[in-house]
């Protein structure tokens, strides 16, 4: 069963429909023993990064998601859910994420409208190429997905960045380590792409 | 580099789709979750539902008819119609919609757009505008406020109340209220298929930094490049998908032969 972590984000029923969608067995939960014995866990996300990690440690959901990355289960994190997995955020100074993947959340430094919202272009990086729980999603080596998001990730390892979109200035908008994956924009809202995504994932045997 | 979205609307009532021209002479369309499946499969970009018919009293149906679009929908959507407050806005968000859009109670009240954005984030809120031309001839309402023979007048409760405020100058006061886009329609062109008000759409995507959806009056292919070259980001049709036969397939093929950036 895939857990997918409850910590008060509004995106969790349309993660729950996209992964049922795709046959994989998930369920919702906000429980962290649940979460820690989970054979794979998706953290999903809509909003600021600091009331999001503090309901996520103050529940105990924050430990239980690092043990099962760290015992090599596969984590999936969306949109917020993919910054919570960085070292820190700008929008929240002094709050540390899950350090589960090295880098941190900058704002969009751009003279374009922010939040960045809709259809981009994302295409793999030569790491990406290579990703196994990815190869369903991406046919042809690129794929639009839709993004909703005011910060992204930046100083992520070279051999993270596993595919990026544009917005100004490329950014890493899947990024991933061993069994840990996150993605900047919305699978459960990117359509067949999307679903192929989680499906991916779902599938997915690091 | 973002694409250009394609943007089918459903108008419901009663938990049903329907169609009128210009607002009025309503059809029934179908079963709102069946068209919203059918427009997923053919690649639509988001949907828009507009619940016309919307009263207190219906605001049941139109939440269980969010959450049986929500079951088979994996674009985003947005849900307008009937939305005053906070709290109706957090219900049809709950039931799995992505946005929500307002208009006549954002006239009567702009703070409602602030706190909207402050409780969900601006990239949920649409600011809907509906235009009418006061153009001599064109729909010139009588004896207006600061009506001046030119520009656009903002009317709310489904096109039936003039407000007196210039269409353009609103769009701009609802973006700086936190408005995450523009879904602009004008009700002189609306349901005519004789192609959208491109000089309004183009004078509102020049005043404001936010996405425009430009709506009412396409009937081509044609229309909706027109739309775009004018600066909209976007292109809300309901007759041309729903009765013309024409797919998303073909305006997309199209768009992209003009040089617009679409999903493939």
């Amino acid at each position: 069963m895939i857990a997918v972590v409850d910590y008060g984000a509004s995106n969790v029923p349309s993660v729950l429909r996209g992964l049922r969608a795709v046959q994989a067995d998930a369920a919702v939960t906000a429980d962290p023993e649940t979460v820690r014995r989970a054979p794979r866990v998706v953290v999903p996300g809509v909003g600021n990064f600091a009331p999001a990690m503090r309901r996520l440690v103050a529940a105990g959901l924050a430990d239980a998601v690092r043990e099962v990355a760290r015992s090599g289960r596969p984590v999936l994190g969306i949109c917020l859910g993919l910054q919570l997995l960085l070292e820190s955020s700008d929008e929240a100074p002094g709050v540390p994420g899950l350090g589960l993947l090295a880098g941190r959340v900058r704002r969009f430094a751009t003279d374009l409208p922010v939040p960045h919202v809709g259809w981009a272009k994302v295409t793999l990086t030569e790491r990406g190429r290579a990703h196994a729980a990815l190869r369903r999603a991406f046919p042809g080596g690129d794929a639009f997905f839709y993004h909703v998001h005011s910060y992204r990730p930046d100083g992520v390892e070279p051999a993270a960045d596993l595919a990026d979109a544009e917005y100004g200035a490329p950014f890493a908008t899947i990024v991933g380590r061993d069994a840990v994956l996150g993605v900047q924009f919305h699978p459960e809202k990117s359509q067949a792409a999307g679903l192929a995504l989680l499906e991916g994932f779902a599938g997915w045997a690091p | 580099m973002l694409a250009r979205r394609l943007i089918p609307c459903l108008d419901v009532a009663g938990g049903r789709v329907v169609k009128g021209v210009r607002f009025q002479e309503l059809r029934d369309a179908g079963d709102p979750a069946e068209q919203a499946a059918r427009y997923d499969a053919e690649g639509a970009d988001e949907l828009v539902f507009l619940d016309i018919g919307a009263s207190h009293e219906e605001r049941g149906t139109t939440l269980d008819m969010v959450s049986r679009v929500a079951d088979t929908l994996f674009i985003p959507f947005t849900v307008g119609g009937g939305i005053r407050s906070v709290a109706d806005a957090r219900a049809v968000l709950r039931a799995g919609a992505d946005k929500v859009a307002v208009n006549t109670a954002a006239v009567r009240d702009p703070s409602l757009v602030t706190r909207l954005a402050d409780e969900f984030g601006r990239q949920c809120v649409v600011a809907a505008v509906d235009a009418k031309d006061r153009e001599e001839g064109r729909g010139n309402p009588k004896g207006l406020p600061g009506g001046r023979g030119e520009g656009w007048e903002v009317m709310v409760r489904g096109g039936r109340e003039p407000t007196g405020l210039e269409a353009v100058d609103w769009a701009g006061r609802l973006a700086s209220l936190g408005a995450g886009e523009i879904l602009l329609t004008s009700m002189d062109a609306d349901g005519t298929q004789n192609g959208y008000d491109l000089p309004l759409t183009g004078a509102v995507a020049r005043a404001v930094r936010i996405p425009v959806i430009a709506s009412g009056g396409a009937g081509t292919l044609e229309h909706l490049a027109a739309a775009l070259a004018v600066g909209a980001h976007g292109v809300l049709a309901a007759t041309l998908f729903h009765y013309r036969g024409t797919t998303l397939r073909e305006a997309r093929a199209f768009l992209a032969g003009r040089g617009f950036p679409v999903r493939p």
